[in-house]
Parts: C-alpha cells; structure tokens; sequence
C-alpha cells in the first residue's frame, strides 16, 4: 500500500510589491513505499510543511495528484478524505499540537476515538506507545504542564495511534535530546520495518542514518540525495 | 456524535473563564429580553383590565357637564361638576336607541374635606340592580351586597380603629377597601346609589349642592352597554343627537392612555433591542475571536482525521450549549428581579401594569431563550465560516 504523488505542486500568492504566485513546492513526484523511511530536508521555508500537507490530504494542490494505494485522494469529499486520513495516515504536525483541554492519555485517544469507540486493545496500545516514546508517567497531565519535547513525543504517538500505513512526521524531532531523538527515530523505524511507509521532515543529520531515502527541499525543487556509505 | 459532545464538554469546562463569559454574555441578553417584554406585556395587560374594569362601553352625562369628554374624570372620580339629570330625562334621550343592551345609572358627589384624608374624594353611588361596571371588580373584595350605609373605599384613603366615615351627616361603615391601582379610583369612595342620594339631599340642606335639582330622582351619569353587533361609536353618535345629554365612548378613553402607555412601552422595547442587540454583537465578535484564537486546535483536528463538518459540529456544540445555559440562566435571573419588583414598578411607571398570565409568561421564556439562541446561531454562522474559510493545511501553519 504505498502512498504515491503524481505531478503535485503548489502556488500561493504573495502580497509584495506586485502581487504575484510563487511555487512552494514545483511539479514533483514521491513514492513513499511500505516498509521504508524516507527523509526530506531542506532549510527553513523550501517547501516541505507544504509538500507533506498535501500528502495528508490537508491542503489541495494546484496540480497534480496523490494516490493512497491507488486511490487518489483529492477526489474524494471531505469527509471521505478525513476518513481516510483518520484510517490510514499518522500525521505529525509541525510545531506544539496538543489539544489543551485533554490531558495527554485522551490526547493519544483521540484518533481512535473520532470514528468508533475506543476498545481494549487501543487503550493497550496507546499505553505502550507512550512508554515508547518515554513518557507513560505523563499519561494524565494536560499539555501545558508538559515540555515542548514531551508534547512532541505525544503528538508521535497519538499519530501512531490507529496503525496508519503511512506516517508523515514533519520534524518530529525538533525539540528533542539526543537520547530521545534516538529513541522516536527507532520508534518510526520499527512502524516502518511493521510495514508502514514513513516519511520524515528533518534538519537532523542522525536521521539520515535511520532513512532508506533522502530527499532534499531546495525552494521548492524535490531532488533525491544519493546516500553515500 | 458521542466524541463529539465528549469533546465539546472538556473544551468547555478546561476554560472556565471563557465559558462563564460566553455564558454572562448569553444571560445578560436573555435578562433583558425577558424583563423588557414581561414590562411592556404587563403594561398591555394592565391597559387591556383597565379597559375592562371601565366596563361600560358609552358614558351618558348632561350636556351641561363639566367634562370635556374626559371619560376618566367622569368615571373614575365621578367627577361632573354636581350637573345632573332626571332618570325620565334620560331615559327620553335614551328610548329608541338601537344598540344598547345594559343601562346602569350613577350619583356622582364630591366631599367636603373629611376626617380621613386631606383632600376631597369623590363618592359614586351605583345601582345594586343594574350595575356591571363597579361591582365585578369591587367583587374582588367584597363578595357581598353593599347594605344602607356601607361603603367600600380606595386604597388611599386612610382607614381609623372605627371603621366609619360621615359624609354630610351621613355615618358610612367601610366595608372594603380596594387594591392599588395607581388612578383616581384610589381616592374614591363607593356606595349604592340610595346612600349617595341621602347624602346629596343633606348637601342642599347645607347648601353645599346648588338646589333645583330633585336629588331623589336625578342621575349624574348612565354607563350603557352596547349590544353584540353595535359599535360603540355609532351609538354615541346617536345619542349625542338627543338634547340634554353627551355621550362619549370609553374607547376614546382607553386609548388616549394606550397613547401614554405605548411611549412607555415603545422606550422600554427599543432600550431591550438596543441591549438586545449589543448583547448579540458582543456575543458574535466574542465568538469568532475566540474561534480566530482556536483556529490551530482545529487544525489538528483536521489533522487527526476530523471532517471540517465534525469541526463544525464541534463548535456548534460549544457555542449552542454555551448561549442555551446563558438563556435559561438569564431568564431564571430575570425573573427574579422582575416578579417581585411588580409593585415597584407599577408605582415608577404610574401606568396601569397587571403581569400576563402564566401562559403569556410561559411564552415569554421561550421567546426570551430563543432571542438568545438566534444570537448564537448568527455567532455559530460567522464561526463557522470563519472555520472552513481556508485549507487545514494553511490553518496549521497559523501560529506554528
Ligand atoms: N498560506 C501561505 N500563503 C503564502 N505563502 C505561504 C503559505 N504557506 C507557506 N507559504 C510559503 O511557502 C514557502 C514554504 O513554506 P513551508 O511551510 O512549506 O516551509 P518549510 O520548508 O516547512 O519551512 P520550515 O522548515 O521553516 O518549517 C515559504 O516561503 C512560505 O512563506
Ligand atoms: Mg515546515
């Protein structure tokens, strides 16, 4: 089941001197396939926030088309699209994303929540994905009593939460130490070796030791990067 | 649906603050809507038994008299400036009338100062008989038929250990006294029309009455009731033709204080729109504020899988439950400060004011909730459309 994009690019328009379109992302193509993790890095503003937005079926491309084993996910309606996204993507947003009014536990929850009720088994889960990413003890604080880095290891594994085929993670690792950094890099690579495609947005260089690709962003130009041994 | 709720619920209890002040702000527009209307409502209704307490339909007074059709002078304080008429004089001017179906005469007399009061008061004599104008309401006090002397006095007039009152000699026992109602009626003193006539017929002796009139037999005024299929005005008409006599119509009474009574209530019901509205523009702009500042938590709802339709749900649920708590709150409030400032209010308004009736009320407290939820439904739109302006994708780069 892997997630391919066709031709996918995106415009926005910006209000300078003259009012004019920009490309934040120019006509690529990706292939995330399961089993594998893929990197993108690029410096700050190239691109990447918005390349994997459009792979999460967040933000319509100008052009172009992305295929969840197949299936091309813009042409459904919304809430097909969100569905699905809810089904099969685990998305790891940029920046803080914890929902302040639930505390860690029901944070991680919420994907298997919003679609059906919570069983056993996901409750089992969500524990031992908490103590994966090291903070079980943390399950019933809310997210302002958390750490910027503990907030990004709960988004981690509230994305892991309902097994998605495909996990987008855009710098999980950002506000992590080097211990933790490791252990969310092993984490992603396990979902990955489980069969999950994963992609992972970085300015980290230890993640390119955990990627089977790399790519770079370059104001908007995807390129692959041979990885040398 | 159930995640929904869930959600909506811990969104509202983990920010208390912002909840209580959605909810002040939806009571605040509840509170006034419900006060305004049940004033403006109670003045109506209060207009509308004043109406029905004049009771007579047509007032027949001699042409000579005093009253410059004032039916409240006339009829409230008996006030006709002592003319009066011969009951076979009248009844000349009356016979051939189509119309009228009930004819009561009355005896108007104006005291000399008495002991109680430090004014003069004015005293109505009716017909036991006949009358339908006085006792329906007097009924409301005093259940049985007024005996030889006995009198049933306003609310004004100042009651002594003995319970007596003389006017021109005559010893009167108080049998009643009247509830407020904030009109001439709370100094007048009511009797039958045999008791009234005692009176007179000692106020020729002392010269307080011109003479000339045979008090035994003379009237100061008929209240007419016209039949079902007349109109009032009509029948006015024709008896101002008559000579002798002047008729004039409590319609045109009634709503010379409806004129009064609807400035009131026409202040009183801008004040609640403008309040009303104020309310409902600060609970939009709050809204959509606080949806402005919620715009990434949605974002990452979207993310998580939620539909922009589950978003909106949400913050429909939110807002709805918010303005729904609001309005019962402000309406329960409300009515604890207006129901037991009834009086308070009457006496500030010096309008006849009667609260409606309890299913007039029970709609009020529908009406006054439902006010409050459209506000929130129009907050909810803007929310909402605020929401789905643009992509999630761009929504969680807001304050990433
Ligand atoms: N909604 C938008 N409207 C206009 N321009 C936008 C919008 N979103 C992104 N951009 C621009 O598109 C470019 C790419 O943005 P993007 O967020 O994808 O960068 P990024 O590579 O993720 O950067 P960073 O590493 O800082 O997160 C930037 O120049 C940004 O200013
Ligand atoms: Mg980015």
């Amino acid at each position: 089941m892997p997630l391919k994009a066709e031709n996918i690019s995106k415009t926005f328009i910006r209000n300078g001197k003259n009012t004019n379109s920009f490309y934040a992302v120019e006509e690529t193509d990706l292939l995330l396939e399961n089993g594998t993790v893929t990197a993108v890095v690029g410096r700050s503003g190239s691109g990447k926030t918005t390349l994997l937005n459009m792979l999460s079926g967040l933000l319509t491309p100008t052009s172009g088309k992305v295929f969840y084993d197949g299936e091309d996910v813009y042409s459904f309606d919304d809430d097909v699209r969100s569905k699905l996204r809810n089904k099969s993507v685990g998305v790891i947003p940029q920046g803080q994303t914890g929902l302040k009014s639930l505390t860690v536990y029901e944070n991680v929850l919420l994907p298997a929540e919003m679609y059906g009720s919570v069983s056993e088994e996901i409750k089992e889960r969500a524990d031992e994905l908490l103590k994966a990413v090291g903070i079980g003890s943390l399950k019933d604080e809310y997210p302002n009593e958390l750490s910027g880095g503990e907030l990004r290891r709960m988004a981690i594994a509230r994305a892991l939460v309902n097994k998605p085929s495909f996990v987008l993670a855009d710098e999980p690792t950002g506000d992590l130490d080097d211990e933790n950094t490791l252990a969310v890099l092993k984490l992603l690579r396990s979902v990955a070796d489980q069969g999950a495609a994963v992609l992972i947005v970085t300015h980290e260089k230890d993640t390119l030791t955990f990627a089977d690709k790399v790519y770079k962003m370059d104001a908007g130009k995807l390129s692959e990067v041979k990885k040398e041994e | 649906m159930k995640f929904i709720f869930a959600l909506a619920r811990k969104n509202l209890i983990k920010k208390p603050y912002r909840t209580l002040a959605m909810i002040l702000l939806a009571a605040l527009a509840a509170f006034t809507v419900f006060a305004g209307s049940i004033v403006v409502l109670s003045l109506n209704n209060g207009l509308k038994s004043y109406g029905e307490r004049l009771g007579a339909d047509v007032m027949v007074v001699p042409s000579e008299a005093r009253t410059s059709g004032s039916f409240d002078d006339i009829l409230l304080q008996g006030i006709t400036g002592n003319y009066y008429i011969t009951e076979a004089q009248l009844n000349r001017a009356l016979s051939g009338v189509e119309g009228i179906e009930k004819v009561s005469t009355q005896f108007y007399l104006a005291s000399v100062t008495a002991s109680c009061c430090s004014s003069k008061l004015q005293i109505i004599g009716f017909d036991p008989e006949t009358d339908f104008t006085v006792q329906p309401w007097i009924r409301e006090r005093y259940s049985e038929s007024l005996g030889d002397g006995d009198i049933i006095v306003g609310a004004d007039i100042t009651l002594n250990s003995s319970m007596t009152l003389q006017f021109y000699n005559v010893k009167c026992k108080i049998v009643a006294r009247l509830d407020k109602t904030g009109t001439g009626l709370d100094t007048a003193v009511y009797t039958t029309i045999e008791t009234i006539r005692q009176m007179a017929e000692n106020a020729v002796i002392l010269e307080h009455l011109t003479e000339g009139y045979d008090v035994s037999t003379s009237v100061s005024a008929a209240m007419i009731k016209v039949a079902d299929g007349f109109d009032a005005q009509s029948v006015a008409g024709k008896i101002n033709g008559r000579k002798g006599v002047k008729a004039t119509t409590a319609q045109s009474y009634v709503s010379g204080v409806a004129s009064g009574l609807n400035n009131v209530a026409g202040a009183i019901g801008a004040m609640v729109a403008v309040v009303w509205l104020l309310a409902a523009a600060l609970i939009v702009v709050s809204f959509v504020m606080v949806c402005n500042e919620r715009m990434k938590e949605f974002a990452v709802l979207r993310a998580m899988g939620a539909s922009s339709s589950m978003n909106a749900k949400l913050l429909l649920t939110e807002i709805f439950a918010v303005t729904a708590i609001g309005a019962v709150t402000g309406v329960i409030f409300s009515a604890i400060v207006t129901f037991p400032l009834t009086s308070l209010i009457k006496s500030a308004l010096s309008l006849p004011y009667l609260l409606p009736s309890f299913w007039a009320i029970a709609l009020t407290v529908l009406g006054a909730i439902a006010a409050t939820l459209v506000a929130g439904a129009v907050s909810a739109l803007f929310a909402v459309a605020r929401l789905n302006r643009s992509d999630a994708g761009l929504m969680l780069r807001e304050d990433a």
